[in-house]
């Protein structure tokens, strides 16, 4: 099986995240789009790991999962926080750092 | 479960490009559902879905520790805890698929599309020889061992400090969930009293009690007959017009509570 | 006046300085002595009225002394040891441009010396009794001594620079007694034109002076004078224009003459001192001091001329049509110093005798205008002479003293002004009949106002406003004006015996005799018969006739002549308005173009950052487009970089 799929694969979704990001306006969706860019990238590693016959992508897709529930628990303490003081989970409503 | 490994792995070319395109439809169609659907919680079960998937592809890249690892983190933990807080923020306008900024939407559609063919373009124009992680995964008697090897040997700095980080974290998740308690407590009196005053002493209402809708979303019904919003909790208040009241049940209900008689829903004429 | 010796000597040749030693090393002193004395009494302040009047007086005293020492000093020098150079300090040293701070001694700046300290003194000693009553008196004596100071550093300078120090003393000096009395709008007003006119005036030292250093490389006199020969006609040309410029500013010599009458709002001493007697006389001394210069430059020795006359026409006009008894004296001054200027454009005929006629008048002029403060004084400040009259009873001393000055500037022989303005007169006809017509004709109209002058305040009828008792002046006044007025009646005979005066100076104004087409003695003859004829119609007009009380309109040139003959309608027409204009043209364009252009930036700037601004919508979002778009282009980069 040609590995490109795998790559196209990782391509698309991760597009698909990032206009996920840019269209979504509650934050715990764009945090759900945040983890499938993430998602796609860990897929991207681990099609090279067996691209290449060596396990280091493989490790470091598993740190990307580390690191990326790590931002997780803080992402979502931060829209917990601000939903508290606003009353809202759109990321819009947050836009006081403006001209 | 590892039998079905092994079939995976050792299916050859053709399951594995089965599998590969049926992963690959579910993955890309759970993570349009996820951008397009309207409420958080079914964009969460969405990418639920694609996270299997993306596990099972796992599986089929020679990767089963992080096929499981992505089934036990990701669908596990991280997805639970994306419910978790759906649960308490609840329903919330910024559900809404309408755009507010101007040209945003287009302009991230397009320059979506325009990098997906950038990546994809780069992609297709790289050669390269593929060599297998069989012969890497069997150097220390399987995937997992060869993982530990890498991990505690090569990569063990990088480990601990991801201890570090992950600690922080938690750490970090606590001091922002925390509240400071700024006034004291009110005393139950202070409750007591605040509720008389407040107009409404009694008891809010129970959930609907309806044959077709005992929902907690379902809005109560009044002695009168008229639905409250009252009995509804707070998050899901916003969408109590969604869990429509069927005005006609409610009619009936009260001509029965009134003694009169009611032929079948079906041949009820309006009045 | 027959002996004169017919050789024609130029300065050219000027004698060599020696280094001062012995008696001339007190040099330094004559400066020194009344600088300190208006240190002690400027800074010392309060402390210091209770004898500071007498200290001011003792150090302009002692520096008389010191002067008179080093005078019979010099007589006792042969004559080519009489110029004495003492240095003081290397004031400037840069590359080959040295300028030290050297004093000289010479036969001119000995009798300017002489001059400065011993008037100087005399009107010190006036002053104690004049200022008795102002609660300022010391520093009114802290001003003159600095003056005294300032006036002898400009003599006694051995280069142009250090006599621009002198010179701006001098103004700042002038300008600090002018304004004496601050507090009135006129003194301040006219202590303030002072400065300024005399400002317009050291612009043409300061130009004389780079001019000077861009030709001879040297500022000094030896430098520059003795070198004058090698320079081109026409740079000496604009050097003589320059100092002719300087030499009006501080001599109220047309056009810059405004300033003058406007300074008799000074203490009368103040008018006496230094409106009359020695300030003003600075430019007749840097003519005649820069006279190889002028010697060589002939355009600028006619331009000298040129004002010379206009000046003594204008002063004497306007001193027949003052009734300000001061200004009417300051107008007989401009004249005065008109003669002396146009004496120094004469060359060499004529520079002795414009010194010769600078030292007589500061002798007269010092004598009447202290004259004149002792009938303000006796007269309540008047200074009307409508409201004067019959004063010779009452102010005998005054009245007799003032008849000394009188005499003396009308020319009748034997006081002092007949010998210094009748030589001075036939140099004039040595140049040409229409100069010497000039100055006979001043003499004549000299002759008409001061008679004015002296009938309306002494003789006449009296005309005194009710409240006002007239009394001689108290003697420590009455004797220095007697002392004058001796020196006027006698200084002229004196200087004039055997030519002292003219051989005294001669090596260093150089000298040639005037040769005329009348005889001496018929030139003398007619001057006499005109100066006669002016006083006798001053006389007729106003001994024999009533004065009224009230000045008559008059006829236009008396109109003209009471506004100054329009000095400061000219100046206010042709500089004022039309600086005027221009300020407020230049803050117009500053305003608009200069403002308009930096402001214009600015605001380009600040619209420009206030679209930028907006890209800051405050939306997450937003931002995350942008770095996805730059994400695409570094992607783009790497794949065209890889291709």
């Amino acid at each position: 099986m040609n590995p490109n799929n795998y790559l196209y694969l990782s391509a698309v979704l991760f597009s698909i995240g990032a206009v996920g990001v840019l269209v979504r306006r509650n934050a715990i969706v764009v945090f759900m789009c945040i983890e499938l860019m993430l998602n796609a990238s860990n897929l991207a590693f681990v099609s090279f790991a067996r691209v290449w016959g060596n396990l280091d992508g493989q490790v470091i897709a598993f740190f990307v999962m580390v690191v990326a529930a790590a931002e997780v628990v803080i992402g979502l303490a931060i829209v917990m926080t601000i939903f508290r003081t606003r009353r809202s989970a759109s990321v819009d409503e947050a836009n006081l750092l403006k001209y | 479960m590892s039998t079905l490994f092994a079939v995976v792995e050792t299916s050859g070319n053709v399951g594995e490009t089965i599998v590969f395109w049926v992963c690959a439809f579910v993955a890309v169609a759970g993570a349009l559902g996820m951008v397009l659907s309207h409420r958080a919680v079914h964009s969460a079960l969405f990418i639920a879905a694609t996270m299997m998937a993306l596990a099972v592809l796992y599986v089929a890249l020679s990767a089963p520790f992080l096929g499981m690892a992505q089934v036990v983190v990701y669908t596990g933990a991280v997805m639970m805890l994306f419910l978790f807080v759906l649960m308490i923020v609840g329903v919330d306008s910024s559900d809404s698929l309408v755009e507010t900024i101007k040209g945003q939407r287009l302009a991230a559609i397009v320059l979506g599309l325009a990098f997906a063919a950038l990546l994809v373009a780069a992609v297709g124009s790289a050669t390269y020889q593929v060599q297998g992680l069989d012969a890497a995964n069997t150097v220390d008697g399987g995937n997992v061992q060869g993982l530990a090897h890498l991990i505690f040997g090569r990569y063990v700095l990088a480990f601990e400090v991801t201890s570090a980080l992950l600690i922080t974290a938690a750490l970090g998740a606590m001091v922002l969930a925390h509240r400071e308690r700024h006034t004291p407590r009110p005393s139950q009196r202070e409750q007591s009293e605040a509720r008389v005053r407040s107009g409404y002493p009694q008891n809010l209402p129970g959930p609907g009690v309806y044959a077709r809708h005992n929902a907690v979303g379902t809005p109560a019904l009044l002695p009168d007959g008229t639905p409250t919003d009252l009995s509804v909790p707070e998050p899901l208040r916003g969408v109590s017009a969604v869990v429509g009241v069927d005005h006609e049940d409610t009619a009936r209900v009260i001509a029965l509570a009134a003694g009169r008689a009611v032929g079948p829903a079906d041949e009820e004429t309006e009045s | 006046m027959s002996s004169f010796s017919g050789a024609v000597t130029l300065a050219v040749d000027a004698p060599v300085a020696v280094t001062a030693s012995g008696t001339f090393s007190l040099i330094w002193l004559l400066i020194g002595l009344p600088l300190i004395g208006a240190v002690i009494l400027l800074v010392g302040g309060r402390r210091t009225n209770a004898f500071g009047h007498w200290l001011g007086v003792l150090a302009s005293a002692a520096s008389f002394v010191v002067a008179a020492v080093l005078f019979f000093a010099m007589l006792a020098q042969p004559l080519d040891g009489r110029t004495q150079r003492q240095h003081l300090f290397d004031w400037i040293s840069v590359g080959t441009f040295k300028v030290p701070a050297d004093l000289r001694l010479d036969q001119l700046s000995m009798t300017f010396v002489l001059l400065i300290t011993g008037v100087g003194t005399l009107i010190h000693l006036y002053s104690v009794g004049y200022m008795s009553h102002d609660r300022d008196r010391r520093k009114f004596f802290g001003y003159l001594n600095l003056f005294v100071a300032s006036m002898l550093l400009l003599v006694l300078a051995d280069n142009y620079l250090l006599l621009y120090v002198g010179w701006e003393g001098v103004g700042l000096a002038s300008y600090l007694l002018i304004g004496f009395w601050y507090f009135k709008e006129t003194a301040a007003v006219a202590s303030k034109k002072a400065f300024i006119v005399n400002r317009v005036g050291d612009v043409g030292l300061s130009l004389a002076v780079m001019l000077m250093f861009v030709t001879f490389g040297s500022v000094t006199f030896d430098g520059v004078l003795a070198r004058a020969s090698q320079a081109s006609e026409s740079q000496l040309t604009w050097i003589g224009l320059a100092l002719l410029l300087a030499a009006c500013g501080k001599s109220a010599q047309f056009p810059l003459q405004s300033w003058l009458l406007d300074a008799m709002a000074g203490p009368t001493p103040v008018s006496a001192l230094i409106h009359a007697a020695t300030m003003v006389t600075a430019g007749v001394y840097l003519i005649v001091r820069s006279n190889a210069i002028f010697d060589a430059a002939p355009t600028a020795q006619t331009a000298v001329i040129v004002i010379g006359a206009i000046t003594l026409l204008m002063g004497a006009v306007i001193g027949c049509a003052k009734d300000d008894i001061k200004k009417a004296l300051a107008g007989s001054t401009m004249s005065q110093i008109g003669y002396m200027v146009l004496a120094a454009g004469l060359g060499p005929v004529g520079y002795a005798f414009a010194i010769f006629h600078l030292v007589v008048h500061g002798f007269f002029k010092a004598d009447m205008f202290l004259g004149a403060g002792s009938v303000m004084h006796g007269m309540n400040d008047q200074v009307n002479m409508r409201r004067y009259g019959a004063l010779r009873t009452v102010m005998v001393a005054t009245w007799l003293t003032f008849g000394a000055g009188y005499l003396a500037i009308m020319g009748i022989p034997p006081f002092a002004g007949f010998f210094s303005k009748d030589n001075i007169i036939e140099a004039a006809f040595s140049r040409g009949i229409l100069v010497g017509l000039v100055t006979v004709v001043g003499a004549g109209v000299t002759a008409f106002y001061m008679s004015r002058l002296f009938v309306m305040t002494f003789h006449s009828t009296k005309r005194w406003t009710e409240d006002v008792h007239p009394h001689e002046s108290p003697m420590i006044m009455v004797v220095p004006i007697a002392i004058l007025a001796l020196l006027s009646a006698i200084g002229g005979l004196v200087l004039n015996w055997n030519n002292a005066i003219v051989s005294w100076l001669e090596p260093v104004t150089g000298f040639q005799e005037p040769e005329l087409a009348v005889s001496k003695l018929g030139m003398e003859g007619i001057s006499l018969v005109v100066v006669l004829a002016g006083a006798a119609l001053g006389w007729m007009l106003y001994d024999r006739r009533p004065v009224p009380e009230m000045a008559p309109a008059g006829n236009l040139l008396t109109r003209a002549a009471r506004a100054d003959l329009y000095g400061d309608a000219v100046n206010e027409a042709v500089f004022m308005r039309p600086g005027q204009y221009l300020t407020r043209w230049l803050v117009w364009f500053d305003n608009r173009v200069v403002d308009g252009a930096v402001n214009g930036v600015a605001a380009t700037i600040g619209g420009l950052s206030g679209r930028a601004r907006r890209l800051q919508t405050g939306f997450t979002r937003s931002y995350a487009l942008s770095m996805l778009g730059g994400a695409a282009l570094v992607a783009i980069a790497l794949v065209l970089v890889r291709l």
